[in-house]
């Protein structure tokens, strides 16, 4: 029997309308994806696990591993939260639900969110479905690469420095980190609480767009979040007349840029003045030069206290001792994997006694002075455009034993993250046969700026988002 | 000893009576099946975040602003870090370097005029889970073969109070305290009691030669569960470090546990490591910024403190009647028995002694009624006087019963067992005569006992007065 | 800017991690060079700078004291590793 419909190239959006006109129903649209992911995620690896049945409702969706969703197991891809069942949904899981949408299936992820490739899963890594040899990037990984495969319509990522934008670019989808604060962090199973944001990947930016509306908006389990200033608006122009767009001068200096890279973003920038935009230059110096060394040292700090939590006593591994000091020590040890061990162990220095001047109090100046530098470089522009990683998706095992190496690959989406602004990229076209992300950053809640932007300039770039040997 | 000043500080840690707990909505209080009363946010599970408890902040600024307190326009809470199996997190949320009160000042009334005790600061934090030592050879710690955890008390919010070392003796602890809970009580915020555990007091303490104005090492002491168990506790170790010092020895740095079963301190196993709780602004919860209209709202809702009614009540009944009254909560029924005729000291005598005795509730008893007895308390029987004492708290009680019955007065009838008694007791009767005052009790006593309490006790004290001067 | 081995056990200590001597051996390596790359935000002169409490600029957020229902027991303990009656059970703390 073929299938009712093609997953590869179904929106989230042309997949409502099939299904409100009664064209197919959700029981078929599900399990088309479930043929799919039988046909493809044996290579790609993209789902930790999948629910069967559909649970009545319509539009499928992909929810990566960190996501609490009651009586689905959840391991945020660590082995110290194998077996784990969450009794409580996240958030954003119940906004889904209520919205009408059906979880597909669970989305692979680096551990604890740490990481860039997907290779630091404790259930071993994702592949890009542009070339299994290749990263999908990370760490939602998992979840990038079944939107790009055909694996779902679209699906929810968590961003602390770049997991949902930087696996979009190297997976040639739309991946939209919010501004803090618009998207509850309830039963998301917490990386760096002041960074983590959850958000919407999919092949459009309305797609995009619509997920947003759905997950966004004050949650009261979460004080951290805000009712949204204006609504979400479905982007439909096709120009962006009188759009300001500020570009980064120190671009030009940042050698890690691969120039394939470069190319792609030169032309979706003369493509935007085409369709309106004014371009102009800023400056965002600080934000290369200290943005990374200051988000590894908030990130595994709040991380250190956030696994502090994993003991083994009241869920996850327990590995048994005399005392309960050993008990501890041991499950912590047998449980965590290499990368979030380095974070907890560099974390807790940058904490402790003697070293919290230099280092945790010095960083959270340095990101005084990156709120202050995006403050004031956005000043005259709607809009900061910069590519969203500086080089496309790279072999798997290629950086895995250098931290540093894979630590600079969020370089580019690592400082607006530290400022608490949206990301949203888009595919802007290939180097070397494989996708390129474009990075749009505004200013605090202007999602909305990105949108009609981001909307625009894929149409113009026609970009198809099928990878080619999928085609 | 007098060469010496003891110096303590204390560290005072009070159970707030909220509803629910301070970052979760699970009821709060005693009695609930284990771990009923607990949720993803009060068990630590991925991904739950703590929502501050409004009420709690609101009455922790009640109570800094009865302490005198500036309270902070804001406040920021923290985590702290330590490992115990009681702490689900990882981590205790309790506010650090930015607490909501601070400098403090409360006016305790003492018998050379006004003591001052600084207030450092007041700040709000989450309580610790309960655990049970079971197995061992002693039940202890130590010995114990595992522990179980009810995350029920888990989360519930605490004020913690930190004094500064302003307070020089023992029964000073003791009264401050006394006078602390009585605060407390009074503004609603919490029962403050230390049986059951919602008020806990650790004490700082160290000693200096007196006049001088060093600060030498301090001893900690941990765990005390009542006022008279914290003024021993303080006691001991400041004869402990004097006699450290007067014998050429050094105080060391220690922290001692109150044992409740042996009433001992004992020195806790000193740590490998010192403690390092890594301190960062908690990410999850935004700053607390009381604005001003609040905080006069709530300086409007304060009682008048217990410190100055205790100043209000010395000139007529001294300070140890009058603190006695105020912190036992018992000052409001004297006033007004005093208002429906009954002279003040007795007032205060039968309140504090006969009332509080037969444990009756002072907010139940009628003060009309009350100061009735007070007045006939020398006119009829002991027994009676008791009786109707024991009952006063009962709904429509009338004294009217009791008052129609009559000590004896008689003096015919009381002379021949006056006469008995000193007969019975030739060695009393001769240390009365050698100059002990204090017999003239005893030997009342001694009557009202062989009258069965029909005695008058004032007559009968004039007789015997009489008969042994003669 | 190195770490010593001192310093990562106890660190690790800290961490409640029993690490492996090779862990200690490589982690000892490689936050020496990570701690040699963050360092560099030592370079900036920032006394008069206010560190970043909170990067959303939001105050007094909090809830009533309402109670809500608690978890039922059986997902209190659905995942735990270790019950007793209705308490969960771990090993002696000494
Ligand atoms: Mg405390
Ligand atoms: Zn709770």
């Amino acid at each position: 029997m073929a299938p009712v419909v093609d997953t590869l190239r179904l929106t989230a959006e042309d997949a409502i309308g099939l299904v409100q006109r009664g064209d197919v129903s959700a029981g078929e649209l599900h399990a088309a994806y479930l043929e799919a992911i039988e046909e493809r995620d044996g290579e790609l690896h993209a789902y930790l696990r999948t629910v069967e049945e559909a649970d009545g409702a319509s539009i499928p969706i992909a929810l990566k591993d960190v996501i609490s969703t009651r009586g689905v197991e959840t391991t945020a891809g660590s082995r110290i939260l194998e077996g784990y069942v969450p009794v409580f949904d996240a958030t954003v899981a119940a906004r889904c639900r209520a919205a009408g949408l059906t979880l597909l299936g669970k989305t692979n992820t680096d551990e604890f969110a740490m990481g860039s490739s997907t290779e630091n899963s404790a259930w071993g890594p994702s592949r890009n479905p542009w070339d299994p040899a290749l990263v999908p990037g990370g760490s939602g990984g998992g979840t990038a690469a079944a939107v790009s495969a055909g694996l779902a319509p679209w699906g929810l990522g968590s961003d602390t420095g770049g997991s949902i934008k930087q696996p979009s670019a190297l997976c040639g989808n739309v991946g939209l980190r919010p501004t803090y604060g618009s998207v509850s962090r309830f039963g998301v199973v917490a990386f760096a609480s002041s960074l983590d944001q959850i958000g919407p990947v999919a092949k459009t930016v309305r797609d995009v767009a619509l997920l947003y509306s759905i997950i966004a908006g004050r949650d009261r389990c979460d004080s951290t979040t805000v009712e949204l200033p204006e609504e979400v608006r479905l982007p439909e122009d096709e120009r962006v007349d009188g759009l300001r767009i500020g570009v980064p001068r120190q671009l030009a200096d940042l050698d890690a840029i691969e120039p394939g890279v470069r190319a792609a973003f030169e032309r979706s920038l003369e493509l935007a003045e085409e369709l309106g935009a004014e371009l102009g230059e800023c400056d965002l110096p600080l934000s290369y030069r200290y943005g990374m060394p200051c988000y590894y040292l908030v990130a595994p700090a709040e991380a250190s206290s956030n696994l502090a939590r994993y003991d083994g006593v009241r869920y996850g591994l327990r590995t048994e001792a005399d005392t309960y000091d050993g008990m501890v020590e041991r499950t912590r040890d047998d449980g965590f994997g290499p990368e979030p061990k380095r974070r907890i162990m560099l974390g807790t220095y940058a904490l402790s006694a003697g070293y919290y001047e230099a280092f945790y109090g010095q960083a959270q100046k340095v990101r005084t002075l990156l709120i202050r530098e995006h403050r004031e470089a956005l000043e005259p522009f709607d809009v900061i455009a910069t590519p969203t990683s500086p080089a496309v998706a790279f072999p798997i095992g290629d950086k895995a034993a250098d931290p540093l190496a894979m630590y600079a690959c969020d370089l580019l989406t690592i400082p607006s993250c530290l400022a608490g602004l949206p990301g949203l990229s888009i595919p802007c076209g290939l180097s070397d046969g494989l996708p390129v992300g474009l990075q749009l950053l505004g200013p605090q809640f202007g999602e909305n700026t990105l949108f009609r932007l981001g909307h625009a300039l894929e149409r113009a770039l026609g970009f198809d988002t099928v990878p080619e040997r999928l085609r | 000893m007098s060469a010496w000043e003891p110096v303590v500080g204390l560290e005072i840690h009070v159970h707030l009576k909220t509803r629910t707990k301070m970052f979760c909505r699970c009821p709060v209080g005693f009695g609930a099946g284990e771990n009923t009363q607990t949720c993803p946010v009060c068990l630590g599970l991925p991904g739950a975040l703590p929502v501050i408890n409004r009420r709690a902040v609101e009455w922790t600024i009640k109570l800094g602003l009865a302490l005198g307190c500036e309270i902070r326009g804001h406040a920021v809470f923290a985590r702290k870090h330590y490992p115990y199996p009681d702490l689900p997190k990882g981590y205790q949320i309790s506010q650090y370097d930015l607490p909501s009160c601070v400098d403090g000042k409360v006016i305790l009334p003492s018998a050379d005029g006004d003591r001052e005790i600084g207030i450092v600061r007041a700040h709000l934090e989450e309580d610790a889970a309960k655990t049970v030592h079971v197995g061992g050879r002693t039940g202890r710690i130590g010995g114990a073969d595992y522990s179980l955890i009810d995350f029920n008390r888990g989360g519930t919010p605490l004020v913690e109070i930190v004094t500064a070392p302003d307070i020089r003796s023992a029964d000073e602890a003791k009264r401050f305290l006394q006078l602390l809970r009585q605060t407390i009580v009074e503004l609603g915020i919490s029962d403050a009691e230390m049986e059951k555990g919602a008020l806990r007091a650790d004490a700082n303490v160290s000693v200096r030669p007196a006049g001088s104005n060093e600060l030498r090492t301090r001893t900690e002491l941990k765990n005390m569960n009542s006022f008279t168990f914290i003024a021993r506790g303080i006691e001991a170790e400041v004869e402990r470090q004097v006699g450290v010092w007067e014998s050429g020895g050094e105080v060391r740095q220690e922290t001692y546990d109150f044992d409740a079963a042996s009433g001992k301190l004992t020195p806790r196993r000193a740590k490998e490591e010192a403690d390092d709780y890594r301190y960062f602004p908690e990410p999850d919860l935004v700053p607390v910024e009381p604005p001003a209209e609040l905080v006069e709202r709530l300086r409007g809702e304060l009682p008048e403190p217990p410190g100055a009614r205790i100043e209000r009540l010395e000139g007529t009944l001294g300070l140890e009647r009058s603190s006695v009254l105020v912190t036992g909560g018992l000052d409001r029924l004297w006033e007004e028995t005093v208002a429906a005729g009954a002279e003040p000291v007795q007032a205060a005598n039968v309140i504090a002694n006969a009332l509080m005795g037969a444990g009756v509730d002072p907010g139940s008893v009628s003060a009309t009624e009350l100061a009735r007895l007070v007045d006939a308390r020398d006119r009829i029987p002991r027994a009676a006087f008791d009786e109707a004492v024991s009952k006063l708290g009962e709904p429509g009680f009338s004294a009217d019963p009791y008052l129609t019955q009559e000590a004896v007065s008689d003096e015919s009838e009381l002379e021949p067992v006056i006469a008995r008694v000193l007969e019975a007791n030739p060695g009393e009767v001769e240390a009365y005569r050698g100059g002990k005052d204090g017999l003239l009790g005893f030997f009342v006593g001694q009557v009202m006992k062989e009258t069965q309490g029909k005695a008058n006790p004032r007559v009968v004290s004039e007789l015997v007065k009489a008969k042994l001067s003669a | 800017m190195a770490i010593s081995r001192d310093e990562v056990l106890h660190v690790a200590r800290l961490a409640r991690l029993a690490l492996t001597e090779d862990e200690v051996d490589r982690l000892t390596t490689e936050l020496g060079a990570i701690l040699e790359a963050v360092g560099v935000v030592a370079e900036l002169d920032l006394v008069d700078v206010p560190p970043t409490e909170h990067p959303l600029d939001v105050v007094n957020v909090w809830g009533e004291d309402e109670p809500h229902e608690s978890l039922p027991l059986d997902d209190v303990f659905a995942n735990a590793p270790a019950r007793e009656g209705d308490l969960f059970r771990v090993p002696p703390t000494v």
